[in-house]
């Protein structure tokens, strides 16, 4: 096993990204992830790789579709106000069928918001964010260790399945350090014939096109495309299941808002509260089958999220609505405590008995 | 028999879509030209714009990239890092590198970028119908200027060759016609340094062309050529504007 | 066992520092543990305050509301927290810089005149690590790694400056009222 360093989870995206063979780096000045881009800003040049802070995180995005047409590993991270900038760029990546990686160190909103951590970019991240119907392969990592194995996983899907994938974590999530085991090298292993790298007279030209004219043959393509999701749906939700065999009760949080409210859970089991939690870790695809599961088995569910409430949605759709879906949240850069989340398990309790 | 004149190899055997009179074509066939004399088709890529020549990457036999509105230099810095070995260019229009594109075109002259961006000034947007572009001279009649651009609350032109040229990053800058035999051939020059200083390490190289829409100008082929002498040029003077690696050998 | 500590000052004083030092030396130990820092716009001034979590289970949420021990360097630091301290836990007080003592009656208190002797010592900058010697005694930490905790947080273009933070840190450890 590899030694332990302590990090900062942005820290640990940028140097887990080199790892996974990401040589190419955009970005532009935001907080809470600019450490992401001053730890690029270091090491790439001394691996001949590139880091480019550029004009605006437009020209950023844009620069990752360049280097995404190439084939090769090509990541930009921002945080909320800059991924809206970069919603141009997204629908255009995922139009013209590229992997690319897009990390959202999450912040409060809407507007210029705040700086403090939230997770009201789930609808953006999920619906869509950009024009037009397309997909994200969407990652919610919990820790340090996670923000560094969910980068490089993340690589590996956008390049598998040919679409953007987005590590959605938050401001704590950026800033906070825990030990974490660096993961091994790895690069892609994909083959791209695809990719734009000069035709050198062997091959008829490849292009990198969103662009279809024809809307029978744009229809084509977004089917083809939604044929690869429900694809993605089916074999790719990924979540973590928490004291859920006997539960009553059922806490769904992701991110630092499962953190928080995995506390409450433990503390509730002392007190002989039958809860537990499933941890979404792809928000999309939602894990819909645990949670149809679950809504066989307990009494309500309790949405803990940083937002007013966008992930209880897919919640309700999930369960459909066989049982209550209540919400626990905090917004604009505040987080719930433990207890917050203990009375409000308590409550629903108490109400639903 | 002898070929005296054929087709560029870097031109696919696609048959354009611009209208009649429209001097795209001709623009492609000097960008085709330089590709072939420096026989560095293998290894282009170029990179398409929004606007009238969306579908250049259906005309040009290199692998292409269809960018965003305005993001071509950004797309084309991507794929320089990648491939810093490979040609890259940009085929932009007025609307799409002066108006929406213009941070990344001023940025990626700023980073002296070693790319070669061809910019064809018509001063209209074309694909659209005929609005008016940051390039629409003052007075010019437009769709959106219906009473002629006035300049009071629609601002001036932007004058592109002129501005970059204050910039210590790029390395060639110059603005060339296509209305008269002369001037193309000055033009086919102009395009051909600017694929060559890339090939060289040279840096940022930028062509402006000054072109026609007969269509959206509501003229005849000819008469679009003709106002391009009157009109164009005397707002937009041809002439290299920087010149980095000239100017360090006369120093 | 699990230990919550929230440091708490002005920004400047070094508060994320002693926090990181903390983080290492649990690292060194084999523990569970993470660092969360507060941010803000402001790189200096403004109030400055870390969240460190150190356990022998993985750690839950990384955010101190209820901390077993505060630190409070300033006055605003003590007035917003001073509540939210468990009770049985510890409040340490940096005395030069706050006046009044602390009002709980159920927590153990610690006054230390950490700015004044950093100054006496010639080393104004190194008031947090002397408060953070008085925190290690005063809760029982393990002394043996603190030269090797501190290795990991001076880089090593200031190794010069090893020295006198090992020396704050035993002048907290070795303080008596």
């Amino acid at each position: 096993m590899a030694e332990k360093v302590l990090m900062k989870g942005n820290e640990a995206i940028a140097e887990a990204a080199i790892r996974a063979g990401c040589r190419h780096y955009f970005g532009y000045p935001i907080t809470p992830q600019t450490e992401v881009a001053a730890y690029m800003a270091k090491r790439m040049p001394k691996i001949g790789g590139t880091f480019l802070q550029a004009e605006s995180e437009i020209s950023a995005i844009n620069m990752v579709y360049g280097v995404a047409g190439t084939g090769k590993r090509v990541m930009t991270s921002s945080s909320s106000p800059g991924i809206s900038l970069k919603q141009e760029g997204i629908s255009y990546i995922a139009g013209a069928d590229l992997p690319a990686l897009i990390v959202n160190v999450q912040r409060g909103g809407p507007g210029l918001g705040g700086i403090q951590p939230s997770q009201s970019d789930y609808f953006q991240s999920t619906k869509g964010g950009g024009h037009g119907d397309y997909r994200m392969i969407v990652l919610t990592p919990e820790s340090v260790q996670e923000m560094a194995d969910m980068t490089a996983l993340a690589f590996e899907l956008a390049e598998k399945y040919r679409m953007p994938a987005m590590l959605l974590a938050d401001g704590t999530m950026g800033q906070m350090m825990e030990p974490v085991e660096l993961p091994e090298e790895s690069n892609d292993t994909v083959e791209k014939p695809w990719a734009v790298t000069g035709t050198e007279g062997k091959r008829e030209h490849n292009i990198i096109n969103s662009l279809y004219l024809k809307p029978e043959e744009l229809e084509q393509k977004n089917i083809e495309r939604y044929e690869r999701y429900k694809l993605i749906e089916e074999t790719e939700a990924r979540y973590e299941s928490f004291m859920m065999d006997d539960a009553e009760y059922c806490v769904v949080a992701f991110g630092i808002a499962a953190r928080v409210a995995k506390n409450a859970v433990v503390a509730a089991r002392k007190e002989g509260v039958k809860v537990g939690m499933i941890r979404p870790i792809t928000v999309w695809p939602f894990p819909k089958a645990p949670i149809a599961e679950a809504a066989d088995k307990v009494r309500a569910f309790i949405s803990v999220e940083l937002s007013m409430g966008q992930m209880i949605e897919d919640i309700r759709l999930a369960s459909e609505c066989k049982k209550p879906v209540y919400l626990c949240n905090r917004v604009g850069g505040m987080i719930p405590s433990p207890e917050e989340v203990y009375a409000k398990i308590m409550e629903v309790k108490g109400g639903s008995k | 028999m002898a070929v005296v004149f054929q087709k560029p190899k870097a031109l696919t055997d696609a048959p354009l879509h611009y209208c009649p009179g429209c001097t795209h074509g001709i623009i492609h066939r000097l960008v085709a030209e330089a590709i072939d004399t420096l026989g560095v088709e293998g290894k282009t890529i170029g990179v398409a714009p929004v606007g009238c020549s969306v579908m250049a990457y259906d005309y040009f036999s290199c692998d292409m990239v269809e960018a965003a509105h305005g993001r071509a230099p950004a797309v084309a810095t991507g794929l320089k890092r990648a491939f810093p070995e490979n040609v890259i260019f940009t085929y932009q229009g007025d609307g799409d590198l002066a108006s929406i594109g213009m941070a990344e075109t001023v940025h990626a002259a700023a980073r002296n970028e070693n790319i070669t961006v061809i910019f064809v000034n018509n001063a209209i947007y074309g694909m659209t119908g005929g609005q008016m572009a940051p390039t629409s001279l003052p007075g010019q009649v437009t769709q959106t200027s219906p009473y002629g651009r006035d300049v009071t609350t629609a601002g001036y032109p932007i004058r592109v060759s002129e501005m970059l040229c204050t910039l210590d990053g790029p390395e060639y800058i110059e603005r060339v016609a296509v209305n008269s035999v002369k001037n193309v051939k000055a033009a086919g020059k102009a395009i051909l340094k600017a694929f060559r200083n890339q090939v060289e390490g040279k840096g940022f190289s930028l062509i402006e062309v000054v072109s026609t829409c007969p269509t959206n100008w509501g003229m005849t082929p000819n008469d679009a050529l003709k106002w391009v002498d009157e009109n164009m040029i005397p707002y937009y003077p041809l002439g290299v504007y920087k010149d980095k690696s000239a100017q360090k050998e006369e120093k | 066992m699990t230990t919550q500590i929230l440091l708490a000052g002005f920004g400047g004083q070094g508060i994320l520092f002693a926090g990181k030092f903390l983080a290492y030396k649990g690292l060194l130990e084999g523990r569970q543990l993470s660092w969360l820092p507060s941010y803000g716009p402001e790189m200096r001034g403004g109030t400055a305050n870390c969240s460190v979590i150190l356990s022998d289970d993985p750690v839950g949420s990384p955010i101190v509301s209820s901390p077993d021990i505060l630190v409070a360097m300033n006055l605003p630091s003590l007035d917003k927290y001073e509540d939210a301290v468990v009770p049985g836990g510890m409040i340490i007080v940096d005395s030069t810089l706050i006046e009044r003592k602390v009002k709980r009656d159920d927590v153990k208190v610690f006054y230390i005149p950490a700015t004044q002797m950093a100054q006496d010592m010639d080393a104004p900058t190194l008031a947090n690590m002397i408060i953070t010697g008085k925190l290690m005694k005063e809760s029982g930490m393990r002394t043996d790694n603190i030269e090797d905790s501190l290795k990991k947080v001076v880089s090593a273009k200031r190794a010069n400056l090893l020295e006198v933070n090992l020396k704050a840190i035993n002048n907290g450890i070795e303080y008596k009222d």
